[in-house]
């Protein structure tokens, strides 16, 4: 029961903004819809199917994580990490531990830098996996494609629950390492997971490229200029199906990336058929880097055995550090004043940002292809409201 | 990776001679110093940046609000130079940008601009015309910060609904505890929203 003081808003509003012509339609579309993955709104205007207007409504998932982060203490904010992109925790995890270590000029032992890689090229699978499942079920093939993904993500997910004790909210990484170190036979475990993975994404590939109706709904839909996809801030695979070389894993390197021999995939046109096939090649990188981190992985401790804790307080200072994460540049800036708290904790959302440009890429194009661009962003609404 | 703020700051400064740019310190291990611009500047330091090719600063990453309730701490987190001016003592809020290079592979180079106060001078020039990327996460300071950015296509809430009325990222923000509805009402949330709405 609300009481009469409190502030009542509208679930739906009627759209606010947009062209004034009687013979347009207009369509709200979401928040509870299957193709908006989670709970997003997109206020379209039609002219016959012909999108003239679209505005994006967020908020739905808002509970405000960066002023809660500010209220308690930097590793209190970790699990809270796990749940901000749901598909790829360890990721944020990684790129939370790294600015904090920026902010406190912390280490991180050899065997931790190695593990950290290793979860977060098996996250990017998952996370690739998942989306070609999903995108497959935008454009109506419900079922079959998100099965086998999610039958495959499943075995990652068995993985990491030996390792971190959950499936998805890992809370894993600590500020100088990891919290444990791997269970027996763990690392046998990937390596045939690994050596499995390519005969998956080729028969996956085979269900997407040999299907018809795939290539018809993607190919030329949602493309956009590479100036203009570099003006809007785009990041991750959105950026390099559009041919822009630019993986903060190659340019801007953090942990250890630098050792490992891999290519950086690009597209020529980024439209969505593009952005699906540079996820394809980048598992297949993926599992290169894996091996290799496999074979190299080192003995040792798994943490910085000096790093504090209890009573953890970086030094007064800024931060802001950014990784690779599965769907763009995941990065956050944190605002140190001395105290146990951080000041000012700011997380960089890839799939907020990736959003910019939403309007952009489907103005005169159908409704049913908005639901593909929207697919083909691929966003999490924890990440996107935070 | 890291930029020499010391030589972007000259070239700056030699093709807006009037611009009020000065280089603050970063005191932490990170050592991320950054370019405290005049609002009035920033708009044309965001076009120069991005638009002259041997700097072509191109990506704007993030932008970060901060509310400063104490100018000290501000100017401990970005210190000035010696004989430079501290920070008014009223307090203000900030806008933090992080600007990378495409191209050339560098960043991030770290801007700042501040507003007058916290109360009615908080306008900040939107840099939408210069940097797409920023229209979201401008609209988002604003949602959450109270930050006014003047010249922004489309400045409405983003996070919180159209209705709402505060700031909630401010240090000072109250947050509403009428709102904890229990079947059994706690005497602790009673005794904190009686707090909250005493008659001053």
């Amino acid at each position: 029961m609300i009481s009469a003081s409190s502030k009542s808003f509208d679930a739906a509003p009627m759209i606010e903004s947009g062209p004034d012509d009687d013979s347009l339609l207009r369509v709200s579309l979401g928040p509870q819809h299957p193709s908006t993955h989670g709970v997003f709104r997109m206020n379209v205007v039609l002219d016959g199917e012909t999108v003239v207007s679209l505005k994006p409504v967020f908020g739905y998932l808002h509970r405000n994580h960066e002023k809660i982060a500010e209220g308690i203490t930097y590793l209190s904010s970790m699990p809270y990490t796990d749940r901000l992109d749901y598909i790829c925790p360890l990721s944020n995890n990684w790129a939370y531990a790294h600015a904090v270590e920026k902010l406190a000029g912390l280490e991180v032992p050899e065997r931790a830098q190695y593990l950290r890689v290793i979860l977060a090229e098996l996250t990017r699978l998952i996370n690739h996996t998942a989306f070609a499942g999903f995108i497959l079920g935008d454009m109506g093939a419900w079922g079959s494609a998100l099965m086998y993904a999610f039958r495959e993500r499943e075995l990652i997910l068995d993985l990491f629950e030996d390792l971190t004790g959950a499936r998805m909210m890992a809370n894993f990484m600590r500020f100088g390492g990891c919290r444990n170190d791997l269970p027996d036979g763990w690392a046998a475990q990937v390596s045939r997971l690994v050596d499995d993975y390519g005969p998956f994404l080729d028969e996956m590939e085979k269900l997407l490229v040999g299907n018809e109706i795939l290539l018809a709904r993607t190919q030329g839909i949602g493309s956009l200029s590479k100036e203009t996809l570099v003006n809007g801030g785009i990041s991750g695979p959105m950026l390099r199906a559009a041919g822009v070389n630019y993986d903060i894993r190659k340019v801007d390197p953090y942990g250890i990336y630098e050792r490992f021999d891999f290519r950086i995939p690009l597209g020529a046109t980024g439209d969505c058929y593009d952005r699906i096939m540079i996820r394809f090649l980048e598992m297949r990188e993926s599992l290169k880097i894996l091996q290799q981190a496999l074979a190299q992985l080192p003995e040792g401790p798994v943490i910085d055995p000096k790093a504090r804790i209890r009573n953890f307080k970086p030094p007064v200072g800024e931060s802001y550090a950014r990784i690779e994460g599965p769907k763009g540049e995941l990065g956050f800036h944190l605002i140190s004043d001395g105290t146990t708290k951080p000041y000012r904790y700011r997380i960089r959302p890839p799939s907020f940002i990736n959003l910019t440009l939403i309007e952009d890429m489907c103005l005169g194009l159908d409704l049913a292809d908005v639901v593909v661009i929207l697919g083909s962003v691929d966003i999490v609404l924890g990440e996107v409201d935070r | 990776m890291s930029v020499d703020l010391e030589t972007i700051q000259a070239r700056l400064l030699d093709v807006l001679p009037a611009a009020r740019i000065t280089v603050r310190r970063n005191p932490g291990p990170a050592a991320q110093h950054s370019l405290l611009v005049d609002c009035a500047d920033l708009v044309d330091v965001c076009r120069m940046l991005r638009d002259t090719p041997d700097l072509a600063f191109d990506y704007l990453s993030n932008v970060t609000g901060v509310d400063w309730l104490d100018s000290s701490m501000a100017d401990a987190v970005a210190a000035p130079a010696e004989g430079e001016a501290a920070a008014p003592a009223t307090g203000f809020l900030e806008v933090i940008y992080h600007l990378y290079s495409t191209t050339r592979r560098v960043g991030p180079l770290v801007l700042r601009a501040r507003t007058i106060d916290r109360g009615a001078n908080v306008q900040i020039p939107s840099v939408v015309a210069v940097f797409r990327s920023a229209e979201f996460q401008e609209r988002e300071i604003f949602d959450l910060y109270g930050v006014e950015f003047t010249g922004h296509p489309d400045l409405r809430r983003i996070l919180m609904w159209d209705g709402f009325e505060d700031h909630p990222m401010r240090k000072d923000y109250v947050a509403p505890d009428d709102c904890e509805y229990e079947p059994t009402p706690h005497a602790a949330v009673l005794q904190k929203a009686k707090r909250h709405y005493a008659p001053s």
